[in-house]
């Protein structure tokens, strides 16, 4: 119960994209098409579910102050390693899954190829990494927080798009055209998100 | 340059890129001058940032106590050596006579497993999910050893964040003193205004507990009418932000109870000496 | 020298990472709703590209294709780690309410971008000023973005009371919409206007175009 509540929190309420605009740069700038979208979606929610679960478990087992406690090292505090070894660890899952893809399932290799090099500066992904590391999540609550958080994501950006299709047969003015329009309209999609906002489940 | 050496560094960076030595090469000596980087800035900075920290938390401490504000001739580390730190064992009021293992930081506390418990949900108004079972409490005492003034830390969810504060009591347990959060993520403008000074003088000299030693504090929604005998127990809610006002309402009503604090303040009111 | 200066001021208007590029918006809506929160990351920002360029630009020649982005990310993320260890210790209150985002500057995507596609084929020298430059780009809208917030959500500049607001007994009621996220899109939005409206080169074009109404005769 207790994780169902995690998973739509980490969905709606606390939205990587428009509730803490985690992820943005990538969000604007590639949700011209539904289509693509999606498949940056799709990209951001298997990313996610794998890097967050396996960060928790280097910080649990390596970095936190007291993690070293199995190896007999209980007063070693490599916390300030943190950034580095979780964005290694996200460029190399980065890395090893689109290997994998191109090897084993070509076909979801070629609909998701050009965006996996994208991810790994996707701050959506590191930023729910933070986010765990923060909260303290147990391995149970990381996996359900990384699958509900890139699912939200990947939400978010799929209504941007169908938004932006729309948009372009809108009479508005030359200056405003294409990004500005863009990030009003992301202004107005958080405004309704934080329609959510003190929702305790 | 020989082609025996393969370890020779020159030779190695003479490779092309693509050579799988020289990648090897090349990522071990990345490595190696970031880590050296790293381990050297936080091992000469740490001190800094302990001392930062301390600091950080005397300043809370004293200035929640009234015994400091900013322009105070002395440092709030100075000022704070003026009050003794007790460990309270909460839900019984005993205070331990042997300082547990622990950082005095109710954030290391609270997530401490051999040191915290549990809550359900049904017990846990201030959704703190796990309760300390010790806390360091600060204590000042006039010459004749007669507690004056008692900080308590405490913490609790307003609507985004977690709120960690201190409440202090003057020495009768019960008369509010002040009021402070020191790390909240709430609204800014809204909820945000916990942190606000003029908010936070509404508390001083308000009852935190009724004749019958019930806790009686509460934060109310909007303003409090001053001519009614419940106003010396009531605080005006933050406009606009019912659900942080709520939390703050919760956490103090929570830290005061039975469950927590109540007990130590009880055995601090009736001997009246707080010995 | 006046490539410099070229190098260094381009960015700013002319070519802006966060307006034209659309790099490194994240930390820009998180961090303006103060200006002093605004201002320590446009600095940690800046430093951290203009060095993640030097350094990069130095053994550009030396990097594999293959781990390409990995080598860059670690030394940017040791770059960022440097400056927060730095936050920590000289301006502590202020990396406390920048929290999470000072850790972000990995992977904002400026520093990343202007690794790739400038450093990557340029001398160092040159690469530090291009990261300056970006920096004061991104700078230029954190801080025009802060002022607006700040000043308007909260009446204040710098923390400093400039109109008093209600709460502290004067006249001004703060536009709390200003201090809440979604309005740095909206302000970002009306300065890619501005910008745009002087730089008619930097529109897009619509795709599609409204048909002026027919003229009819008659009603």
């Amino acid at each position: 119960m207790e994780l169902l509540n995690l998973f739509i929190t980490a969905v709606f309420i606390e939205n990587l994209a428009l509730s803490f605009f985690l992820g943005m740069c990538t969000f604007l700038a590639i949700s011209k098409k539904i289509e693509t979208a999606i498949g940056l979606g799709i990209a951001v929610v298997v990313v996610q579910s794998l890097t967050v679960p396996l960060n928790n478990l280097i910080n649990h087992y390596l970095l936190a102050e007291g993690a070293l406690a199995w190896a007999g090292l209980p007063d070693v505090d490599l916390s300030f390693l943190g950034f580095l070894s979780f964005i290694g660890l996200i460029a190399a899952a980065v890395q090893v899954l689109e290997m994998f893809l191109d090897r084993y399932v070509p076909a979801l290799y070629n609909a998701l190829g050009i965006f996996l090099p994208l991810i790994t500066v996707n701050c959506a992904i590191l930023g729910g990494t933070l986010f765990m590391v923060e909260r303290d999540y147990t391995f149970a609550e990381s996996v359900v927080y990384g699958v509900g958080s890139g699912l939200g994501w990947a939400l978010a950006i799929v209504l941007m798009a169908a938004v932006r299709e729309k948009l372009k047969y809108a009479d508005i003015p030359a200056g405003l055209q294409g990004l500005g329009s863009a990030f009003m309209t992301a202004g107005l999609m958080a405004l309704g998100f934080m329609a959510f906002s003190g929702l305790k489940l | 340059m020989s082609n025996s050496e393969t370890f020779n560094l020159k030779a190695i960076w003479a490779l092309p890129n693509d050579d799988l030595r020289k990648i090897v090469a090349v990522a071990l000596v990345v490595c190696f001058f970031c880590a050296a980087l790293v381990s050297a800035t936080v091992v000469a900075l740490r001190p800094l940032q302990q001392h930062n920290q301390a600091a950080f938390r005397a300043k809370n401490i004293v200035e929640v106590a009234g015994i400091w504000q900013p322009g105070s001739p002395i440092s709030p580390a100075e000022a704070l050596k003026s009050l003794e730190q007790v460990w309270v064992e909460l839900g019984t009021g005993r205070v331990l006579d042997t300082p547990p293992p622990l950082p005095a930081d109710p954030q290391k506390i609270a997530r401490d497993p051999n040191w915290s418990q549990p809550l359900a949900r049904s017990e846990d108004p201030a959704r703190i999910k796990r309760q300390p079972k010790v806390m360091p409490v600060y204590l000042k005492r006039d010459a004749n050893g007669k507690v004056t003034v008692i900080v308590l830390p405490i913490h609790g969810s307003g609507l985004w964040s977690t709120m960690w504060g201190f409440l202090a009591l003057e020495g009768d347990g019960t008369t509010i003193r002040g009021l402070k959060f020191y790390q909240q993520a709430e609204t800014p403008g809204l909820g945000g205004e916990v942190e606000n000074p003029k908010w936070r003088a509404l508390w001083h000299g308000k009852r935190a507990f009724d004749e019958q030693g019930q806790v009686a504090i509460h934060v109310v929604k909007g303003r409090v009418d001053p001519n009614t005998p419940e106003a010396q127990f009531a605080v005006d809610g933050l406009a606009g932000a019912t659900l942080t006002s709520k939390g703050v309402d919760q956490t103090v009503r929570f830290w005061l109870s039975e469950r927590a604090y109540g007990p130590f303040l009880q055995s601090l009111r009736s001997k009246g000496d707080g010995q | 020298m006046s490539e410099i200066k070229k190098t260094l001021t381009q960015p700013i208007v002319a070519n802006n990472p966060i307006i034209l590029q659309v790099l490194g918006i994240c930390s820009a809506l998180a961090v303006t709703s103060k200006l002093s929160t605004a201002l320590t990351m446009a600095i940690a920002l800046t430093l951290v590209t203009a060095f993640s360029n030097l350094f990069i630009s130095l053994i550009r020649e030396h990097i594999p294709g293959s781990i390409r982005i990995i080598i860059q990310m670690t030394i940017i993320s040791t770059l960022v780690i440097v400056v927060d260890q730095f936050l920590k210790a000289f301006a502590f209150e202020i990396s406390r309410e920048l929290s999470v985002f000072v850790g972000l500057i990995i992977t904002n995507c400026i520093v990343m971008g202007r690794a790739e596609a400038y450093a990557m084929s340029h001398p160092p020298v040159a690469s530090f000023w291009d990261g300056i430059g970006n920096g004061l780009g991104y700078s230029a809208i954190l801080l025009t973005v802060g002022f607006v917030r700040e000043l308007l959500g909260s009446g204040t500049l710098f923390g400093y009371p400039v109109l008093l607001t209600v709460n502290d007994g004067g006249w001004y009621v703060p536009n709390g919409l200003l201090l809440l996220p979604p309005s740095a899109f909206f302000l970002i939005g009306l300065i890619i206007w501005a910008v745009r409206t002087g730089q008619p080169k930097q529109r897009e074009t619509a795709e599609f175009r409204v048909r002026p109404a027919p003229q009819s005769e008659g009603v």
